[in-house]
């Protein structure tokens, strides 16, 4: 079982109490009726599909009930780190370093 | 206001040397949404919202725990609802919030007994000893959202919806027949 930190209520705690939620910092078009078909379609339905550090939301459902956001790597699964929705993405080249 | 559910017997559910489940007394139960400036809110409602997720604070009958950085639930006597629901209505122009009566929705458990924090490992992936006597969490028992209050080291109250309250306390009642039989 996955340890998720929840930056929200600072405790690291078992997978089962969070949901996953998709990609992270997907920002939805202020007016969506002037968007093109292409530019609307790559909002709804086209994701980077990273092999290695994905930025991604999660949701502690069972708990405080805030999405946030993280870093996981997708072929070991580790979390290189969590921060609160709305954080700046942080720097993949600092993550990375940690773990060497 | 729902009609607290009634298909359980009076008196203790669960007995066993390991662990003692009741249904608590029906109470008024709100949830409080808000942001910014608690200063207000506290003032009304004569108590502490601050402090991490967890902490509680209770002002007489009136109980608060923070369940998330803008999420309270708040217990009361019943009667006492409308009042408080009165008191913080002339907060909504200047801080808006959300105060919902949720009384229908839930019951709650008390689980007490020398196994009790055991008992409950059986369905909560957490660690239960991180949760400290006079704090709580909402947190997940056997897939059930539940908010656990611990009044002390050996007893806990678990607020739950009442659709899912037969089946946590079937294993409830499970898993204290088995460490009850585990310590013969």
């Amino acid at each position: 079982m996955l340890l998720i930190h929840c930056p929200y209520c600072n405790e690291t705690l078992p997978e089962v109490e969070f949901a996953y939620a998709g990609e992270a910092h997907i920002a939805r078009p202020v007016n969506p009726s002037e968007v093109s078909d292409a530019d609307w379609e790559a909002f709804l339905f086209l994701r980077d599909n990273v092999k290695g550090p994905h930025y991604e939301r999660w949701r502690h459902l069972h708990g405080c009930g805030r999405f946030f956001n993280a870093v996981r790597d997708t072929v070991s699964d580790k979390f290189l780190t969590t921060y609160e929705a709305g954080a700046p993405r942080p720097d993949l080249a600092s993550l990375t370093e940690r773990l060497k | 206001m729902n009609a607290p559910i009634s298909s359980f017997a009076s008196g203790p559910l669960v007995e066993t040397s390991a662990a003692r489940v009741s249904q608590s007394a029906p109470c008024g139960r709100l949830s409080l949404r808000a942001r910014g400036d608690l200063a207000p809110f506290e003032a009304v409602l004569g108590l502490s919202l601050g402090g991490p997720i967890g902490a509680r604070a209770t002002a007489g009958e009136t109980e608060s725990i923070r369940l998330g950085p803008d999420e309270w639930m708040l217990h009361c006597p019943v009667e006492a609802v409308a009042g408080l629901e009165a008191a913080l209505a002339p907060l909504y122009g200047s801080h808006p919030h959300s105060l919902v009566d949720v009384s229908g929705r839930e019951t709650s458990f008390v689980i007490e007994g020398p196994r009790a924090s055991e008992l409950l490992t059986m369905g909560c992936p957490r660690d239960i000893e991180t949760i400290l006597p006079g704090s709580g969490r909402r947190t997940v028992f056997d897939g059930v959202t539940v908010i656990l209050w611990r009044d002390a080291a050996d007893r806990f109250r678990m607020d739950l919806w009442h659709s899912f309250a037969p089946h946590l306390l079937h294993l409830l009642e499970t898993g204290s027949r088995e460490l009850a039989a585990e310590s013969l």
